[in-house]
């Protein structure tokens, strides 16, 4: 922090140079600025999401984040680099608030790129901002204080701080400071969270986050209602160009492979399915069946490569009827392989899981799903690997990665060592693994036929 | 009314009255039928109170009472044959009595309350703007018994007897006691799930209208075991000292479980193989070498009157804890083997979202004929599985008392009165009379800010 802060007395004497984007600005912008500056923030925002994907840990990150924004961000008039920051931010939120996956990616990217740079801010402007948010909150009064004094202490020892009699504390319903209940950085007392100066980023995060998402909300509305028709010669090409040309591929439709079939389905499972989805295969093939997050992980991972409806009912009643009975399969699992596919109940689209979200889920008793360099122990996880024929050399380059919890990195690596041939995008999605293997296979048949 | 014999045999009360299988919770098909369960929807279940707690005062003629909420409750039956049929709801008790009567669903279970009455969410959806989506919802858990096959060797699967109970009994007692000391919740449910495990409901209305990020935050809070089948090491306590709740979970709850019950009822350290499992959790491995070493040594040595499984843990909590040991990480080890054998295992999934159906407590267990009563979470060591009231049980005691009772209070004849006293007067009354003064008090505040709009 203290480096920070002296960083930060260069820029800001006076009021904080982060905006916490209440009303749009009424600037004049040209059209150009308008998609450049979008641009650009995209890329921070991009960087943002690799970060997290990566599971940097919060000082990386911090790194992370204000080097994207210095790279980005800057423009050669000072004065400018607000209006930059302004207008990117709400023509986004134009590009992100159609669908509610957009909305999504959106609401998480630019939450975490406020709570950085708040971090980054001086406690002076990090109090104004707090003011200017109208947090309720007023510092623990001394007399209270000595009656929690030795739980605080407890706690800050508990997360490896030391325990500081200086430190001012606000005491906020617990509701409010989720991600601290959730780790158990704060201490609990009837309802309420003990929330210590320096973790304060966390209730102004949520304020922020909460702010935004109905902020996102009202603008799909206004986009529905008005502006896309309004707008429908300037701005609105350029909306619509860009969340197609940032957001990657969803691989909700299967695109390259077009269909595979049941017969191959053993065959492609061993060449070209990532770890995660192979080890949920032949847990399958050998239980006859899978819990609810390894159906789902699974399931719809095979709609993005290519199963059609018909064998993926078949396929899954071929391994379950064996433990559950054809009966009950029908009755109970065939619905939700249907709704995947969008054919029962809300239309919702299901995309097959990312990387992302299958690294962050939470495996429980009896489940497989989740992304084996995140979820395995490491000797099983040398096992799989060994299994699946990584050699030992690469094996320890991989369990490397894995310390450093850059799980995504073990499983690009994996790739390479097994297909012997090198990935440069790096694997960001299953089915990314799938489609960039069938295509480095497929090269290989050709010359011969 | 004249009396009506209920249909019961008596061979199958025999079957269920003794032998020593009953310390087990067992399936037991023959205690359970469509015939048995029509009697006691129409007799014993206590519908007008599960209505009376689904409404949370709204059922009331308080103007601020919203007319709506009960409507907007998802409900699902599961009926004989196993038929499945979601989005039920009722717009007030006679409804939901006569649908529960009528249909005898084999299992009630409830969801969450909606923004639009869930019977009509296609006509909703047609008309577009109305968005069907979960509104409230109790806090719920869901704690099961089968998770927890690794530390237990007296059964598996679905049974329960009462030396893996304890499991449950720390499970409610470590929950309840962060639920209200930590969170500040005052309307905890407890109930039995009919066969293997427990359910918690917080019904609180700041429960209720928790996000779904927030339930995640409570049940990350609540969690320290982690499963998932290719993770050997579940329970990680990391930093120098334990956070307070966990810290008081040890010495209060777990420490006791695990060293006065469950070590030598569940004779952890009994064998060979177990004593591996439990070693395998200490990280340093010449330590794991030479407690073993000492074990295999002194197995023919029998220390005649001590507890194998006691003096094994003495010996292991010696060597881990004594001078020697300043690495902070065997230290913590004998808290962490204690935290795996007996810290509550949720099923997260279920916490964590709004939309989770959970079974309606009074229910009967289709397969064990047990009722789903409540239980008191001040005196759940008290609490036995393998003498909750069953079905047929219960239609027996109908049958045997001669005198009359009113017929709205039929139950008061039989043993699951008891449940049912005890459902009103510690949850259901004071949840009541909360409610009520939760609406009494935002109506006066808006009424306030109405009048203050006015004058202004
Ligand atoms: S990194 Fe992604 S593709 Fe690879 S195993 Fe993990 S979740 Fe699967
Ligand atoms: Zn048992």
């Amino acid at each position: 922090m203290e480096i920070v802060r002296s960083q930060r007395n260069l820029t800001a004497d006076g009021p904080p140079s982060l905006s916490l984007y209440r009303s749009a600005p009424s600037l004049e912008v040209r059209l150009e600025d308008f998609e450049l500056y979008a641009i650009d923030r995209l890329r921070v925002l991009k960087g943002i999401s690799d970060g997290i994907s990566r599971g940097k840990k919060p000082e990386e990150m911090e790194k992370l984040v204000s080097e994207l924004w210095r790279a980005n961000m800057r423009h050669q008039d000072a004065s400018e680099v607000t209006n930059k920051d302004m207008i990117s931010h709400f023509v986004l939120r134009l590009v992100y608030c159609r669908t509610e996956d957009l909305r999504k990616w959106f609401l998480s990217m630019e939450t975490t790129l406020f709570r950085y740079r708040f971090r980054l801010e001086s406690p002076e402007s990090q109090r104004m901002l707090m003011a200017e948010f109208q947090l309720p909150y007023k510092a623990l009064s001394n007399a209270e204080f000595e009656t929690v004094k030795d739980k605080l202490g407890q706690v800050a020892r508990s997360i490896g701080q030391s325990s500081n009699a200086e430190t001012i504390f606000f005491k906020v319903p617990f509701e409010e400071v989720p991600e601290l209940v959730a780790s158990r950085r704060v201490f609990l007392l009837k309802g309420y969270a003990y929330v210590a100066m320096n973790q304060v980023v966390s209730l102004v995060v949520t304020q922020f986050r909460s702010n935004l998402s109905k902020a996102l909300v009202l603008t799909n509305r206004k986009w529905t209602s008005t502006i896309r028709e309004q707008e429908k010669e300037r701005l609105t090409p350029i909306v619509e160009a860009l969340s197609n040309s940032y957001l990657g591929p969803d691989y909700s439709q299967p695109k390259e492979f077009a269909e595979i079939s049941l017969k191959d389905i053993d065959q492609l499972a061993s060449n070209s399915f990532p770890l995660c989805m192979r080890h949920l295969f032949e847990k399958l093939r050998e239980d006859h069946h899978l819990r609810h997050g390894g159906r789902m992980q699974l399931g719809l991972f095979l709609k993005g490569v290519g199963l059609k409806l018909d064998d993926a009912l078949a396929f899954w009643k071929m391994e379950f009827s064996q433990k559950v009975g054809t009966e009950r399969f029908d009755k109970e699992y065939a619905y939700t392989i249907r709704h995947n596919y969008g054919k029962e109940g809300k239309r919702t689209d299901y995309t097959p899981y990312s990387c992302h979200k299958i690294i962050s889920s939470t495996p429980g008793v009896g489940d497989h799903h989740g992304c084996p360099y995140r979820h395995f122990s490491e000797e099983n996880l040398r096992a799989a690997l060994g299994k699946i024929g990584v050699g030992s050399r690469a094996l320890d380059d991989v369990m490397d990665k894995v310390r450093n919890r850059h799980y995504q990195l073990a499983c690009t690596l994996t790739f390479e060592a097994i297909h012997a041939a090198s990935c440069d995008t790096g694997i960001n999605h299953p089915n990314h693994y799938f489609s960039e293997s069938q295509k480095i296979l497929k090269s290989r048949i050709q010359p011969t036929t | 009314m004249t009396k009506e014999e209920v249909l019961v045999e008596r061979d199958d009360m025999q079957i269920d009255g003794g032998g020593p299988d009953s310390r087990q919770v067992r399936a037991d098909p023959a205690g359970f039928s469509a015939d048995y369960l029509k009697i006691y929807y129409g007799k014993l279940f206590p519908c007008a109170d599960i209505y009376k707690w689904l409404s949370y005062g709204n059922d009331g003629k308080h103007p601020a009472c919203d007319h709506s909420y009960i409507g907007r409750r998802e409900f699902s039956f599961t009926l004989e044959h196993d038929i499945y049929v979601r989005f039920q709801s009722f717009n007030n008790a006679n409804e939901m009595e006569n649908a529960i009567k009528e249909k005898c669903p084999f299992k009630i279970d409830i969801g969450p309350v909606y923004s639009v009455d869930p019977a009509k969410r296609h006509a909703y959806a047609q008309a577009g703007n109305n968005v069907f989506t979960p509104v409230e919802r109790e806090l719920i858990f869901d704690i099961d018994m089968s998770d927890y096959d690794d530390v237990r060797y007296c059964c598996s699967g679905a049974d329960v007897c009462l030396d893996c109970w304890p499991l449950m009994t720390i499970a409610i007692k470590v929950m309840d006691r962060a639920l209200r000391d930590d969170f500040g919740f005052n309307h905890i449910l407890w109930a039995y799930s009919g066969r293997r495990g427990v359910h918690c409901w917080v019904c609180d209305g700041r429960a209720r209208r928790l996000s779904n990020e927030q339930r995640s935050s409570i049940a990350d809070y609540l969690r320290v075991y982690k499963g998932g089948e290719n993770n050997s090491k579940k329970v990680n306590l990391t930093g120098p000292v334990l956070h307070p709740f966990l810290a008081r979970t040890y010495t209060d709850v777990l420490r006791g479980f695990f060293e006065e019950k469950l070590l030598c009822s569940q004779k952890l350290l009994a064998s060979e193989e177990r004593c591996q499992k439990i070693l395998e959790l200490i990280p340093d491995e010449s330590i794991a070498a030479e407690l073993l070493d000492r074990w295999q040594g002194n197995r023919r040595s029998s220390i005649s009157k001590e507890d194998v499984n006691i003096a094994r843990w003495e010996q292991l909590k010696h060597i881990l804890q004594s001078g020697k040991q300043k690495a902070q990480g065997l230290r913590r080890c004998v808290e962490e083997i204690v935290f795996s054998y007996t810290y509550p295992r949720l099923d997260m999934e279920v916490s964590k979202h709004m939309n989770h159906l959970l079974k309606a407590p009074f229910c009967v267990h289709p397969k064990t004929g047990r009722v789903c009563v409540p239980i008191d979470p001040d005196n759940c060591g008290d609490f036995d599985p393998t003498t909750v009231p069953t079905l047929s049980e219960l239609l027996e005691e109908l049958n045997m008392s001669r005198t009359r009772a009113e017929p709205e209070n039929e139950w008061e004849r039989t043993s699951l009165g008891k449940s049912i006293r005890f459902f009103r007067s510690s949850f259901l009354h004071p949840l009541l009379k909360s409610c009520k003064e939760e609406m009494e008090s935002s109506y006066n505040a808006k009424l306030q800010q109405s009048r203050n709009s006015l004058s202004w």
